[in-house]
């Protein structure tokens, strides 16, 4: 069987009962840290879970030893994702408790607390390699990741723990939203804004825990960033955002651990990131909400539109078009002949756009306030914008002006 | 800690505020201490908000006009004070309250449309776990109509002048259908024609005989806006109806030196013609 095939089978969850148990499992974690990731990146502590995710290590250990000396088997997943939580959740609290009462920022505090319980992990974990203690190995699965080898029991606790998580999120959603956009306004409506805080970080937490198995504890901040980072640019609405990030966060944790079980030797938490990277470059390059290409086709537009206007203008006063792009936009669209003179077209639309202007500007003296609140005055034609008995309004009061400008001229 | 607090301190007397708790007004704070970092912002400040009156909060900058509004309603924490709601402690009469905080307190980045933002003011209302409805939906378009918004519902916060965002946030606190208005510094960067539809708001909310108290920075419209003025710097300086407590003498301990003499002036001729 080929890598093609067996991904594809996997895919379909056609390779086998476990795969297909596990890429659920999977799939669910996704979209409970896409979820969770969401507000958190709302809230603006998304490196917040960097240091939990490298505070667990010196649980892992821990709960391994305490395995060990409870049943002479250490590999049990509860007992070492409670001791994961044990020691991310001691390390959360250094970090809110250095933001509370020094005047560090919390990225120093987390830069602080990261590296201390990650190398506290590492002297834990070299010296219980020291003690020669059978079933070690797997515990370096938790630093990268790695589905091979996952039980389908194991698969299901995480699947079920996730499924949770998202459940709590989404009861919490209108509350998470009014604190991450307005702690202040919700703190006066009475909404404890601490305790709503807390239960945010210990649902971080919780899926920071559960992810380690899956991707490990370097990139499982992978899953709570990048996917809300990449719903972000297809949406401008909160209650879209949120389950976007979440589907992302499923997608492509599904694809990674799909992927992972036709290619056992790579690392499953890096396919993963990488499979949510490609979801990002994807949202960042194509979204029409807030991607690239879209922003760049609407520069682009707008910018044709205010140079074709400036171009009639100054042919409508006879003035001389110096820029490039204005000529060649000009003799695109016929106004100008190849030497630069105008057509008739060119004419007729010169004077069209000049009496457009001419009333976009009494407008705006008549109206300063409105002008000041609509964004696009004068680059759209006067009466496709304002009503039409405002427009006539503004035309007959313009034709004295008109007639004074030519008695003027005439002197 | 309370006889502490109402004791000693220079405010209280010469704003000739009742030092216990009226259990008539609709918000009456006494002994309110607030430090940052032990260094006092505001230090024994008291105030008594007479009913269905506007009332301005002035004093210089620093003066800890925003952290009264904050510290009373328990966003910062205090070291001492009270603050009652018709003579019920704040934390039972949060549904009377509505706040308008600054606008540069957010991020209007957030992904909100207008409507969005003016339907988080029904959410305690609507109660955990339940969604908002058509009618809170709707409830929220008649709220944009009062500020003169409803044609930018459906625009992403980001995208408003700011002064638009400013009557987006008077919106929400009136989708909250209190009887406490609080509002920090509203009228600070807007454009003329947001300033009118301030001005409208608090007309129809005193029409409706709601208590409103609006931090303000622009000495010359108090006399014009207010029927009432609380002059604070670092606590209670003077307190009471324009007509008696707008005084150049008033500004003057207020604002120090800050003020011209021709300022006191004018600011004195307008609160007499007013009166």
């Amino acid at each position: 069987m080929t890598f093609l095939e067996s991904f594809l089978n996997a895919l379909m969850l056609s390779a086998g009962y476990n795969t297909a148990v596990v890429a659920i499992g999977s799939a669910l974690l996704g979209a409970g840290s896409g979820a969770v990731g969401a507000f958190v990146l709302l809230r603006k502590r998304s490196l917040v879970s960097d240091a939990m995710s490298h505070a667990t290590l010196p649980g892992v250990v821990l709960g391994f030893l305490t395995g060990v000396w409870l049943f002479g088997d250490g590999r049990s997943l509860p007992l070492l994702l409670a001791g994961a939580a044990l020691t991310a959740g001691i390390g959360m609290i250094c970090v809110d408790w250095i933001k509370a009462n020094t005047r560090l920022t919390e990225d120093t505090a987390i830069g602080t607390v990261l590296s201390t319980f990650f190398a506290l992990g590492m002297v834990l974990l070299t010296v219980l390699q020291s003690l020669a203690i059978s079933g070690q190995a797997g515990l370096s699965g938790f630093l990268l990741g790695s589905t091979s080898g996952m039980l389908s029991s194991e698969a299901m606790t995480i699947a079920a723990a996730a499924g949770i998580v998202a459940l709590i999120v989404l009861a919490l959603f209108k509350e998470f939203a009014l604190l991450c956009f307005d702690e202040d306004f919700a703190g006066s409506t009475g909404l404890g804004v601490r305790r709503l805080d807390i239960a945010l970080l210990t649902l971080l937490l919780a899926v920071v825990v559960i992810g380690l198995k899956t991707v490990g504890l370097v990139l499982v901040i992978a899953l709570t960033i990048i996917p809300p980072v990449a719903a972000r640019f297809w949406t401008e609405r909160v209650s879209r955002f949120v389950p976007i990030s979440a589907a992302i966060g499923a997608t492509g944790s599904y694809v990674g651990a799909c992927l992972s079980a036709s290619a056992p030797d790579l690392p499953t938490g890096a396919l993963i990131v990488l499979i949510l990277f490609a979801l990002f470059a994807v949202s960042m390059l194509v979204s029409p909400v807030r991607g690239l290409m879209s922003s760049l086709l609407r520069h682009r537009r707008f910018q044709k539109i205010v140079h074709l206007r400036q171009g009639l203008l100054a042919v409508a006063h006879d003035e001389p078009i110096l820029e490039p792009i204005t000529r060649k936009l000009l003799i695109k669209q016929r106004y100008l002949t190849g030497d630069l003179r105008p057509t008739e077209a060119g004419w007729s639309a010169a004077r069209r756009i000049d009496r457009d202007q001419a009333l976009w500007n009494l407008w705006r003296e008549e109206y300063p306030d409105e002008a000041h609140a609509l964004a696009d005055w004068s680059l759209k034609p006067i009466d496709e914008v304002l009503s039409p008995d405002m427009v006539a309004d503004l035309e007959t009061r313009l034709a004295p002006h008109d007639a004074a400008n030519a008695a003027g001229g005439a002197a | 800690m309370d006889q502490a607090a109402n004791t000693g301190g220079r405010g209280l007397k010469e704003a000739g505020q009742s030092a216990t708790l009226d259990p008539k007004s609709p918000f009456s704070v006494s002994g309110l201490t607030v430090a940052y970092d032990r260094k006092p912002v505001l230090w024994n400040a008291s105030f008594t908000a007479p009913e269905g009156e506007l009332t301005a909060i002035v004093g210089p900058n620093g003066a800890g006009k925003s952290t009264f509004l904050k510290g009373s309603l328990g966003l910062i924490p205090k070291l001492s004070g009270e603050v009652g709601v018709f003579g019920r402690p704040i934390d039972e009469a949060r549904r009377d309250i509505a706040y308008v905080p600054q606008r540069s307190s957010v991020d209007w980045d957030f992904p909100a449309t207008a409507l969005d933002v003016v339907t988080m003011g029904l959410y305690r209302r609507i109660g955990w776990l339940r969604w908002p409805g058509r009618r809170d939906k709707e409830r929220a378009h008649e709220m944009l109509a009062l500020v003169g918004m409803e044609a930018f519902a459906d625009r992403q916060i980001g995208q408003l002048s700011g002064g638009q965002q400013q009557r987006v946030f008077l919106a929400r606190a009136l989708a909250q259908d209190a009887r406490v208005y609080l509002m920090d510094e509203p009228f600070a960067g807007v454009d003329a024609a947001t300033e009118r539809a301030i001005v409208d708001v608090l007309k129809k909310l005193l029409s409706e005989g709601k208590t409103v108290l609006v931090v303000h920075h622009d000495l010359e419209t108090v006399p014009v806006y207010f029927s009432h003025v609380l002059f604070l710097n670092g606590g209670t300086v003077a307190a009471g109806p324009v007509a008696d407590a707008f005084t150049a003498e008033n500004l003057q301990k207020t604002y120090g030196g800050r003020l011209a003499a021709t300022q006191l002036a004018a600011l004195d001729e307008a609160a007499a013609m007013k009166g």
